[in-house]
């Protein structure tokens, strides 16, 4: 038995007062200023929380407190060690990472509450048998904490693979895929229902049955998705994890859970509209996968003349411009060039050049990726502007200097119907003086369109690895 | 009156949540999207609540308390790990300094 027997009430509050140290942690994010005072709250709301819990168990028990200490000092260890080491450009791994642990913790949970459901409280005992079942209510909770938790995992899983660059990025088209999905889905489905209508069809083999359809779901719906749509993909998950935690609170009537899960779960939902609306795709046309392909070679218009400089002609034209515009994209995170091209700003604003940076919402391969990687590189961060911000600052700036993006910048998603990426909202970089791009070569971006303004008169094209060049025309400047 | 079930009560809380982190997460600047969804994850780790209540299962059912070690194993490597690489990353956010 506990120590004391706290009231359930008073239990409840503290559960509430944890939701609210978790939305204050939210509301911290509205400005980089309150951000670190939010995550402090976070932190704090999660310490009740555990400490909330421990109350409700028997502390005396030693072969308890043997459990739970290893566990947290090993999985923290472990935790803390890779939050020092990690770098800034692999972000959007570790986070699909992290998913991964929140969904597998949340099919673990929800398999302990089907084993030992007089533990939490949810037993329902049949008139005429000695076995235990649960409620009708308990089982659909814990079976959806479990089918969601288990795609969360899997998912994650694939996404951290695509991303680490241990899985192609390339869209994986299985066969029938849609068949085999949906098959999956009315399996799972299926096996709720079965569940839910008569207790004495409780069995385990049923509840594995069900999760293990969801696993095998959660890598078939990542697979045939792309690596430049990871950030919808990571959104997605990130909500998927607060709805298993949801599911998880119902079957424990847990407060903490409940709200955080609802909390995370709209955060990640609104994420990943945003994230579509960026790209100009729907939803649904992300999630059936199959877009783009990072090989793929340009469409036509493969042998018109395009201008090439040289770093020393980069430096000049920079040098000599009043206000230049930085268009940093996932390319500039995979050659690590943040830090050189601080370094550029620097000079150049020793120079007088006025300087700002354009982000792209689907820049990089998760939400606010290159906001971080600048802000790694000591970029202050009111020299960033989002694309509806500063875009109509393009035809005012001297020179656009473009380092790894292209899509994002490609002019055809405003006038060709034609293209796959038609309507896509793009950061006008065709309306300053100059345009210089830092590629590694004429190759198209994700979506495999040819961007007109490699061909423009006022395009500079400046080939090579983006880390290399900017280091260069730091030197020349 | 008869009395309201406890779960719609929590479907209610529930609901609201939902409109309160829409609501929330609206007004979450995009620049901090990265730290938002490291956040929201460390967050979601509370599932560890849920392991521990597995943990201290009265019966000392072994399946469940092994789950249940597993389930807080691996919600500790996030609860650490989420909240001190948001930290990090926070920090790193600066203003402009005032120039002389």
């Amino acid at each position: 038995m506990p120590i004391f027997s706290p009231s359930p009430n008073l239990i409840a509050l503290l559960y509430f007062a944890c939701g609210v140290f978790f939305i204050l942690a939210l509301r911290g994010l509205s400005s980089p200023e309150t951000a670190r005072r939010g995550n402090m709250a976070g932190m704090i709301g999660m310490a009740l929380a555990i400490l909330t819990t421990l109350l409700l168990l028997d502390l005396k028990d030693e072969t308890l407190w043997l459990l739970i200490l290893p566990a947290v000092l090993i999985g923290g260890g472990i935790g803390a060690f890779v939050a020092r080491r990690i770098p800034m450009t692999a972000m959007p791994q570790l986070v699909a990472a992290f998913h991964s642990l929140v969904g597998l913790a949340a099919v673990f949970v929800a398999f302990a509450a089907f084993l030992t459901p007089q533990s939490f409280g949810i037993e329902l005992r049949l008139p005429n048998s000695s076995a235990l079942y649960r409620t009708t209510a308990s089982i659909v909770e814990m079976s959806l904490g479990s089918v969601i938790g288990a795609i969360t995992f899997s998912g994650s899983v694939i996404a951290f693979a695509k991303l680490q660059g241990l899985m192609s990025g390339a869209p994986r088209l299985l066969p029938a895929r849609h068949w085999l999905n949906g098959l999956l889905g009315v399996l799972i489905i299926g096996g709720v229902i079965y569940m839910a209508l008569d207790a004495a069809n409780q069995s385990f083999g049923v509840f594995l049955a069900i999760s293990l359809a969801a696993f095998l779901l959660g890598f078939l719906l990542i697979i045939p998705i792309g690596g430049a749509d990871m950030p919808v993909v990571i959104s997605m998950l990130n909500s998927y994890s607060g709805w298993a935690a949801a599911g998880i609170g119902f079957t424990l009537s847990n407060l903490a859970l409940i709200i955080t899960g609802a909390l995370v779960g709209s955060s990640g939902a609104i994420l990943s509209y945003i994230m579509c609306k960026a790209m100009n795709r729907s939803f649904f046309g992300v999630i059936l996968g199959g877009f783009g392909g990072e090989a793929e070679v340009a469409r036509g218009a493969e042998d018109r003349p395009v201008k090439q400089g040289s770093a020393d002609d980069a430096a000049f034209i920079l040098k000599n411009a009043r206000s230049v515009i930085v268009v940093p994209g996932y390319g500039m995170a995979v050659a690590q060039a943040q830090h050189a091209l601080r370094e550029m700003a620097d000079k150049l604003k020793g120079a007088g050049v006025r300087l700002s940076y354009a982000i792209h919402p689907v820049a990089g391969r998760m939400p606010g990726h290159m906001n971080v990687l600048l802000a790694e590189a000591q970029v202050p961060y009111d020299e960033v502007f989002e694309l509806e911000d500063i875009n109509a600052e393009f035809a005012r700036a001297d020179a656009a200097f473009v380092i790894g993006a292209n899509d994002v910048t490609n002019p055809s998603a405003r006038s060709d119907p034609q293209s796959p990426i038609y309507g896509m909202p793009v950061l006008d970089v065709g309306k300053a003086g100059t345009v210089l791009f830092v590629k590694r070569g004429m190759g198209t971006g994700y979506a495999g369109v040819a961007n007109p303004l490699f061909f423009e008169e006022n395009t500079m094209m400046l080939f090579g690895d983006a880390k290399a060049m900017t280091e260069d025309i730091v030197k020349a400047l | 009156m008869t009395e309201i079930d406890p779960l719609i009560l929590y479907l209610g809380i529930f609901i609201l949540a939902i409109f309160v982190g829409y609501y929330v997460v609206w007004s979450v600047t995009p620049a901090l999207h990265t730290p938002l969804m490291s956040v929201t994850n460390a967050i979601s780790s509370v599932i560890a609540v849920g392991g521990l209540l597995a943990l201290g299962a009265s019966d000392m059912h072994f399946a469940a308390r092994a789950l249940g070690f597993l389930a807080v194993l691996l919600a500790s490597v996030n609860i650490f790990g989420g909240f001190l690489v948001s930290q990090r990353m926070l920090a790193m956010y600066r203003k402009k300094e005032p120039k002389e």
